[in-house]
C-alpha cells in the first residue's frame, strides 16, 4: 500500500547572521495511510520545523535546502507557493500547540468555520454550516449550534483546541500534523481530546503525524515513532519495538531515563550532559559527548541505516543484543 | 519494593516522626477586583460584585520531618497557593500554619527571620525568579551573607561549595543568568535556596520546563540533597509519574480542596477519590500501547462560582442526590488513607 506522506533526508537551514543553523539536517520518515506517526524529541531538535517545512511554512531566513517531501508520490519541495497553498488546509492540515496560531480572536467561530469550508469548497451557505457541526461533533463539542455563535476567548484552553482541530478536519484531509496540541492542556482534557483523534484516525484513515517531547503521549496513541535529535532523525521503527527494544543510545536513554521505568526512589537513569548547540555541532554523531558507547570512529558521519526490517537507526554500535534477544 | 534509598534517613523513634510543619484550617481567597467599566455599573446600580477566588478552601496537613509529599491536581486548583502559604511567603486568610508546633503568625524579631530562612521556596521557571543583572555568585551568596552565614572573607568559599553541591561548575560563577540553559539556571535556584540552610523545600513545579533528559538530572538531584541535608519536600507537580517516582506520600487537590491523601504505594494502588481514579486513568503512560483512551467527562469548572456539596459532582460517575449539596468530609478510610467522598459513608 502506498504511503501517505515519504520525507526522504530532508534539511531545512536558517542562514542567521550568526551563522546557519541546521535545525533539520537529516529527517527521514513515512507516514501510512490512516496511521499515526509520533514525531519525539527533546526542545529544539528540530520536531516544529520538521512540520513547518512538510506544510511549506517555513519563513526567511530558513529554507528547505535538501531531500524530498513526497505526499502521494508528489514531492512538495517543488510546488509553487500558489500550489501549495491549494493543498494547505485542505489536503494537509496542521494544527498548533497555541489554537490561537488558528483561531481568528476577532470573529466568532461560526464566522470563521464557514468561510474555510466556503474558501476551499463550493456549497452553500447551509451545508458548509452542516459540516462545521459535523466537524465540532467529531471532535467531542456536543451542541455546536450554541457555541458556534462565540468568541473564541469565551472558550477554555482545551474547547479552544477541539475548535481548532475541528477547523484542520474541516476540509477531510488526508494528513494532519499536530504539533504538541495537547502539552499546554490538564491531563483530563488532553486523555479526552487524545480518546477522539484515536477515533478519528481509525474512522477515517486520515494519517496523522504527531509531534511530541512526550514519550508516554505517543506510547498510547501512534502506530510508528520517529526520534529526532539534534535537527536529524536517530531511530524509527514501530511503536512497540521502539519503546521496548531502543537501539540507539540516545532512545535508550530517553527511555531510561521515564520516572516510570524507574525503580521508586532510586536515582533516575539520567543522560548526562546536555543537548549541543547547533550552530557548533560536533562533527559526526551529534551524540557523541553525552553517549556511553562512543568510539573514535562516532566523530566520522553516521548514516540512518535500516538495521533490521522495518527499523531503521543512524548509529554504529546500536543496542542489538538485546533487539536479538 | 519498597522506597528503601528514599527513606534511609529516616530513623523511627527520632525527630522524624515529629511533625516539622502543620496546616490547621487553612483557606486563602482572592478578591478578584472590579475593572473600572464594572465599577462604574456598580455607581450605576447594576448587580455586579468584587467576585472571591476560594483558592484554597480549609485543607489540613501534616508533613513530618524528613517526609517528601508530592501536592498533585489540575492547574488552577490552589496547588502553588498552598505552597507560598506552606513556605511563608503569603499569609493565608484563615488558619493556622505551625512550624514544629509554633504558629508563625506568633513569632516576631529574630525568631520570625529564621523562621522565614527555615522554608524556601524553588520554581517552575528559574529565569522569572532570577534577578538578570545580578551574577550568580551574587545570587546564591547574597542573602547567606545578609543572614550572617558566611563572612566576607568566607564568601567565596562558601559560593563555591554551594554551586558545587547544586552540581555547577564555580568557575561559572562571575555568570549572569542568561548565559546558562533551563537545567543549568534550575540548579542556580537550588543553589540559592539551599545557600541559607533550609530545613524545608517547597519545589513548585520545579522540572515542568525542563526536557526529559535534564528533568532527571534535576530530580536525582533534590533525592541526593534529601539525604544528604535530611531535607523535608512539599513536591508540587502536575506530572503523576514524577510524584510516583519521589514521594513517600500524595495529596490531591481539586477546586481549592483535599481530596484525598494516602502513601505513595497505598493511592496508585488503590485510589478511593473518583476524582483521583479518573486522573490516574488519564495520565498517558509509556508502557501503554495503542491504547484507548478514556478518560472523566467535562472540564474543570470555574473557581469563581464551583458546583455546591461536593466540587467534583458534575463530572464524577457516581454522583448521588447527597453529592449535590453536602460537602463530603475528609475521613480515614484505611491507615493514613483519607479521601472526601459520599462513597465511603
Ligand atoms: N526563525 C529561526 N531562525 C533561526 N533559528 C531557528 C528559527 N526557527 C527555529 N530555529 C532553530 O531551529 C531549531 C529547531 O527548532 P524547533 O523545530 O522549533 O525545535 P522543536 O520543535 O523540536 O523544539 C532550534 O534550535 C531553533 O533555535
Ligand atoms: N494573586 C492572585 N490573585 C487572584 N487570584 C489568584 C492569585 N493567585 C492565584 N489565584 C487564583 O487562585 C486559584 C488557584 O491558583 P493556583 O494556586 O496558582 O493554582 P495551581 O498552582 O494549582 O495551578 C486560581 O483560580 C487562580 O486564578
Ligand atoms: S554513533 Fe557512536 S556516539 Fe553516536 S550514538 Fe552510536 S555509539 Fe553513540
Ligand atoms: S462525593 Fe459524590 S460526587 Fe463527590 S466524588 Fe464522591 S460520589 Fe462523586
Ligand atoms: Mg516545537
Ligand atoms: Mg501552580
Amino acid at each position: 500500500m502506498a504511503a501517505t506522506l515519504e520525507v526522504r533526508n530532508l534539511q531545512t537551514h536558517f542562514f542567521t547572521r550568526a551563522g546557519v543553523v541546521k535545525a533539520v539536517d537529516g529527517v527521514s520518515f513515512t507516514v501510512g495511510r490512516g496511521k499515526v506517526m509520533g514525531l519525539v524529541g527533546e526542545s529544539g531538535s528540530g520536531k516544529t520545523v520538521t512540520g513547518f517545512s512538510i506544510i511549506g511554512l517555513v519563513d526567511a531566513p530558513g529554507r528547505v535546502v535538501g531531500g524530498e517531501i513526497l505526499f502521494h508520490g508528489q514531492n512538495l519541495a517543488k510546488l509553487s507557493e500558489e500550489e501549495m497553498r491549494q493543498l494547505r488546509g485542505n489536503r494537509i492540515a496542521m494544527i498548533f500547540q497555541d489554537p490561537m496560531m488558528t483561531l481568528n480572536p476577532v470573529l466568532r467561530v461560526d464566522t470563521q468555520m464557514i468561510e474555510t469550508v466556503l474558501a476551499h469548497t463550493k456549497v452553500s451557505k447551509e451545508e458548509a454550516r452542516q459540516r462545521c457541526r459535523d466537524a465540532l461533533g467529531m471532535v467531542g463539542i456536543p451542541s455546536p449550534d450554541e457555541r458556534l455563535k462565540s468568541y473564541p476567548h469565551q472558550f477554555s484552553g482545551g474547547m479552544r483546541q477541539r475548535v481548532a482541530i475541528a477547523i484542520a478536519l474541516l476540509h477531510r484531509p488526508e494528513l494532519i500534523i499536530a504539533d504538541e496540541p495537547t502539552t499546554a492542556l490538564d491531563v483530563t482534557i488532553q486523555g479526552q481530546i487524545l480518546a477522539e483523534v484515536q477515533k478519528l484516525a481509525a474512522n477515517t484513515g486520515t494519517s496523522l503525524i504527531w509531534i511530541t517531547h512526550d514519550l508516554s503521549v505517543v506510547a498510547g496513541l501512534a502506530d510508528d515513532l520517529a526520534v529526532m535529535y539534534a535537527g536529524k532523525v536517530v531511530e524509527d521503527g514501530p511503536v512497540s519495538e521502539v519503546l521496548d527494544k531502543p537501539m540507539h543510545p540516545y532512545t535508550h536513554g530517553l527511555i531510561g531515563s521515564v520516572p516510570s521505568r524507574n525503580r521508586r526512589g532510586e536515582p533516575l537513569r539520567q543522560i548526562p550532559g546536555m543537548t549541543p548547540s547547533l550552530l557548533k555541532l560536533p562533527p559526526g554523531c551529534a551524540f557523541h559527548s553525552r553517549c556511553d558507547r562512543a568510539t573514535p570512529e562516532c566523530t566520522a558521519p553516521v548514516e540512518l541505516l535500516e538495521l533490521i526490517p522495518g527499523r531503521h537507526a543512524r548509529c554504529i554500535h546500536p543496542h542489538l543484543e538485546e533487539v536479538a534477544a | 519494593m519498597s522506597a528503601t534509598t528514599m527513606e534511609h534517613t529516616r530513623r523511627p523513634g527520632t525527630e522524624a516522626d515529629q511533625p516539622i510543619i502543620e496546616l490547621v484550617g487553612i483557606s486563602k481567597r482572592f478578591e478578584k477586583k472590579l475593572d473600572f467599566i464594572g465599577k462604574l455599573a456598580q455607581r450605576l446600580g447594576a448587580p455586579v460584585r468584587e467576585e472571591i477566588v476560594h483558592a484554597v478552601d480549609n485543607v489540613n496537613l501534616t508533613i513530618r520531618h524528613g517526609e517528601v509529599v508530592g501536592l498533585v491536581g489540575e492547574s488552577g486548583c490552589g496547588k502553588s497557593t498552598l505552597g507560598r502559604v506552606v513556605a511563608g511567603i503569603m499569609p493565608p486568610s484563615d488558619g493556622q500554619v505551625l512550624w514544629r508546633g509554633r504558629d508563625i503568625a506568633s513569632l516576631h524579631g529574630a525568631e520570625a527571620k529564621e523562621a522565614k530562612l527555615r522554608a524556601q521556596m524553588i520554581f517552575q521557571d528559574p529565569m522569572s525568579s532570577l534577578n538578570p543583572r545580578m551574577k550568580v555568585q551574587d545570587i546564591v551568596g547574597e542573602a547567606p551573607q545578609v543572614h550572617g552565614m558566611t563572612t566576607r572573607s568566607g564568601f567565596n568559599d562558601y559560593v563555591d561549595e554551594q554551586l558545587r553541591r547544586a552540581g555547577l561548575d564555580p568557575a561559572l560563577k562571575k555568570r549572569y543568568p542568561h548565559q546558562f540553559s533551563g537545567g543549568q539556571r534550575q540548579r542556580i535556584g537550588i543553589a540559592r535556596a539551599l545557600a541559607v540552610q533550609p530545613e524545608f523545600l517547597v519545589c513548585d513545579e520545579s522540572v515542568a520546563a525542563l526536557d526529559v533528559s535534564i528533568q532527571a538530572q534535576i530530580l536525582n538531584l533534590f533525592m541526593r540533597l534529601r539525604s544528604e541535608l535530611n531535607l523535608t519536600y512539599l513536591f508540587i507537580s502536575h506530572d503523576l509519574s514524577v510524584v510516583e517516582h519521589l514521594s513517600d506520600r500524595v495529596v490531591i487537590m481539586y477546586l481549592g480542596r483535599v481530596v484525598e491523601q494516602a502513601p505513595s504505594e497505598e493511592i496508585f494502588a488503590r485510589a478511593n477519590h473518583p476524582y483521583t481514579v479518573s486522573l490516574l486513568s488519564a495520565v498517558p503512560r509509556i508502557e501503554a500501547r495503542k491504547r484507548a483512551f478514556t478518560t472523566v467527562q467535562g472540564e474543570i469548572p470555574s473557581p469563581l462560582n464551583p458546583p455546591p456539596g461536593c466540587h467534583f459532582h458534575p463530572r464524577c460517575p457516581h454522583a448521588m442526590e447527597r453529592c449535590r449539596v453536602e460537602v463530603p468530609a475528609l475521613k480515614e478510610i484505611a491507615p493514613g488513607h483519607l479521601s472526601a467522598c459520599h462513597l465511603n459513608g
